[in-house]
């Protein structure tokens, strides 16, 4: 009790110690999550009304930033897949990162559901017991298991190898008695929490757009694209700042992987547009009205085109070695627009043009409010704040600066 | 600006200066005063915030289905006593159950219908929809033109691949492709043709659509929390107070027949109808969803729905689909009906009919 205590107690002051950059980073994150908690508070007592969603366009910014926190955390495992699957030694000490990852950005994406529900504090009427859950049919259920269960895999990952570390018993072979079959499920779980919210979408036939076989696919790949990009960025900030290392071995496997994810959105997303425009029916309404607007409801046009430039200019920067191995400043900037260009292609070009038009034939424009940013800004801001804090005190842990003794001896 | 709008139109009704308009502008003058100002709300903190009025008990009641008749008895009491409360009238909240052997089915006449929306405000008037911010209508009219005369034969030899030096192979998508002809399609249809406007336009037919009341309803496969659950009569009901909020529903439906209580719901006492059904028109909270039951505290009695009531041309039909000498049964035998986005395979017991 008293070694989880000192546990909770050193990786704690250690994640807060930092230069000048790092606190400056977490009093923005700490500014941003004060502006918002007021406006998430006018949100959950005045209701949505003041989010820019309608009844023609019910999904709103949160749900399509909860996609993309999905996307992320189910490509947190290819951090952790190299070091389990394939005993990469360069991986296995990183896997927690990975782990912690995907933890974070699952727990971002349940806020974001939270912002996302009309009725947060009747939450509890999905517990199974307590609540009525309607299991065998609604999509959203299986979502839900799917989502809670990876969250505390990754829960028991992160912890039991942190704590471990920290006093000094990481034994391997005692380790892969109950602790690698945990591992393995999370593996196997990641994917898995990526298909059931792309079945979330494609299982509502009247969404033109989305009622289709080749989300999940599509989905992985950006998975495949979008997390990675965030792992090489903070690799090498930790390669940068810190004493933990990580070899130029496990970044190439990284960028790999996002040439090979960015190519397999290229087919996938042609293959659907082919499929769709071909024929021109019905269902490819809603990509005619992204990619050429309807009677001068224009909007979503650059957003689509200057996604689908920029996922292709991605993807062919990605092939050239000089950039690749630009570790210090091409491949950085490279992982950053990745990012954004997949964040920015959730709102505005998988939910909002989807709804139009919509099942009477109303065409619609979606227009966040301020509040409705402010809250999104906030919880993406505690995503942050917990994803920094919990990698500074694994870093701690990592590098062998953070001990249970010395502390012991310090005292 | 609709608050506004919407009392403007008080005022114009307000002719004669009887017992029920004046309270009816005191409703009204109130809430908006607290909209405005929020200063004086904590003395009248029961009008301003009705969730606050809700009680422990209710926010903590289960799913109605599966209470206790003595739970159901304490729900409903409850719901009785906060509704007279906040809206200064005398409110029944029914559980009357669903009548046995019956299964409700409408028809309505396409050739009849005359767009005039009187159907969608009795609708709004006996279900106890929001009036303003947000307005909610359960029944929404599609205008949508009856023929479009654009062909040309001018265009006879018009069209793509236009013939040049590789060779000519004939046009493969003539010049008069791309003109829609009318015909029940979303595609050209009108939904937002105003008030003031001449009904009917002889170049337009008119289509109300509502909710279908579908056999298979894939908005109550979604719902996560079975808060909305085909009753035994076929109509597709909600538990409004089970919803959650999360929207599959509406996602999930291809009529679009579903509505959600973005804000909290604007009813003016003065309008709202107090003799409500609990799966029906009782009044709605922030963040639920709400829909067409058929106006199921009416049916349950044998009356008509509302919007039948309402209509001027009879182009609405009701009846039991069990029942061969029903109305609606009647019409399914002898006219020409179809099924709206019947490739949905949703089965809806709502029919469209011509003639």
């Amino acid at each position: 009790m008293e070694k989880i205590l000192s546990f909770v107690l050193d990786v704690g002051s250690y994640a807060i110690k930092g230069g000048p950059k790092y606190k400056a980073w977490l009093y923005f994150l700490i500014l941003i999550i004060l502006g918002g908690s007021y406006t998430a508070y006018k949100q959950f007592t005045e209701g949505m009304i003041l989010i820019g969603a309608t009844d023609q366009v019910p999904m709103e910014l949160f749900f399509a930033n909860f996609i993309f926190t999905a996307h992320v955390a189910a490509a947190a495992i290819l951090v952790v897949a190299p070091g389990y699957f394939y005993h990469r030694k360069d991986m296995k000490e990183l896997a927690v990162i990975g782990e912690i990852i995907a933890f974070c950005f699952v727990a971002t994406g349940i806020t974001f559901i939270l912002f996302h529900m009309g009725r947060p504090d009747r939450l509890w009427h999905m517990f199974p017991g307590i609540g009525y859950v309607n299991f065998p049919n609604s999509m959203l259920i299986y979502d839900t298991i799917v989502l809670n269960v990876y969250l505390y895999l990754n829960l028991i990952g992160i912890s039991y190898i942190l704590y471990k570390k920290y006093i000094g018993e990481f034994d391997t072979v005692a380790l892969a008695r109950w602790f690698t079959p945990v591992i393995y499920l999370a593996i196997i779980w990641g994917p898995l929490i990526h298909i059931c919210t792309a079945f979330v979408l494609s299982s509502n036939a009247r969404m033109g757009e989305w009622a289709t076989a080749v989300l999940p696919f599509g989905f992985l790949a950006m998975a495949g694209a979008s997390g990675p990009s965030l792992v090489i960025l903070l690799f090498l900030l930790i390669r940068k700042y810190t004493k933990v290392p990580v070899n130029d071995s496990v970044i190439d496997l990284m960028s790999t992987i996002i040439g090979w994810s960015l190519g397999i959105i290229i087919l996938v997303f042609s293959a659907e547009y082919f499929t769709a425009l071909f024929s021109n029916t019905e269902h490819a309404a809603s990509l005619n009205f992204s990619m050429f607007g309807h009677n001068g409801l224009n909007m979503y046009m650059p957003w689509f085109w200057g996604t689908v430039g920029s996922i292709v200019a991605c993807f062919i920067a990605i092939l050239i070695p000089k950039i690749r191995k630009s570790y210090d400043r091409w491949l950085p900037l490279l992982c950053i627009m990745i990012f954004l260009s997949i964040l920015i292609e959730k709102p505005m070009m998988l939910v909002f043009p989807a709804f139009s038009p919509s099942p009477l034939g109303e065409y619609t424009e979606y227009h966040p409010t301020l509040i409705e940013y402010s809250n999104v800004l906030f919880t993406w801001a505690i995503g942050f704040i917990t994803l920094t804090l919990m990698i500074k005190g694994a870093v701690g842990i990592l590098s062998g600066e953070v001990r249970y003794k010395k502390t012991t001896a310090s005292t | 600006m609709s608050k506004k709008m919407f009392e403007a139109n008080v005022k114009a009704n307000d002719i004669n200066k009887s017992r029920r308009y004046f309270l009816k502008n005191v409703g009204i003058a109130s809430t908006a005063a607290l909209m405005t100002n929020p200063a004086p709300a904590e003395a009248t903190a029961s009008v301003a915030n009705p969730d606050a009025e809700i009680t422990v008990a209710e926010s903590l009641q289960g799913h109605f289905v599966l209470m206790s008749d003595k739970e159901k008895e304490k729900a409903i009491e409850r719901l009785e006593k906060r509704y007279t409360a906040k809206y200064g009238k005398k409110t029944t909240v029914s559980d009357a159950p669903a009548p046995d052997g019956v299964l409700f089915g409408y028809a309505l006449n396409i050739s009849k219908c005359i767009g005039c929306r009187r159907c969608v405000h009795a609708c709004v008037q006996e279900n106890n929809q929001s009036r303003y911010d947000p307005e909610i209508q359960w029944i929404q009219v599609m205008k949508i033109p009856k023929g479009n005369f654009s062909f040309s034969a001018d265009k006879l030899n018009k069209g793509y691949p236009e013939s040049s030096k590789v060779g000519d192979h004939g046009v493969q998508v003539g010049g008069n492709a791309y003109t829609p002809v009318g015909g029940l399609s979303t595609e050209e249809a009108q939904n937002y043709y105003t008030n003031e406007e001449a009904v009917p336009d002889k170049n337009y037919f008119y289509v109300p659509v509502q909710c279908q009341q579908c056999e298979k309803p894939p908005c109550v496969k979604a719902c996560p929390v079975r808060a909305t659950f085909r009753d035994p009569n076929g109509v597709v009901v909600i538990d409004y107070n089970w919803c959650i909020g999360c929207r599959m529903c509406q996602l999930a439906c291809p009529y679009g027949a579903r509505r959600f209580n973005w804000g909290e719901p604007n009813l003016p006492p003065a309008e709202m109808n107090p003799k409500t059904h609990y799966f029906g028109n009782r009044p709605r909270m922030r963040g639920v969803m709400e829909k067409c039951t058929f106006c199921l505290q009416r049916t349950r009695e044998g009356r008509n729905p509302a919007c039948l009531e309402a209509c001027p041309v009879g182009a609405r039909k009701f009846g039991n689909l069990l029942d061969p000498e029903s109305d609606v049964r009647k019409i399914i035998a002898t006219k020409k009906v179809f099924r709206f986005k019947e490739e949905m395979s949703t089965y809806p017991k709502f029919f469209y009919f011509i003639g």
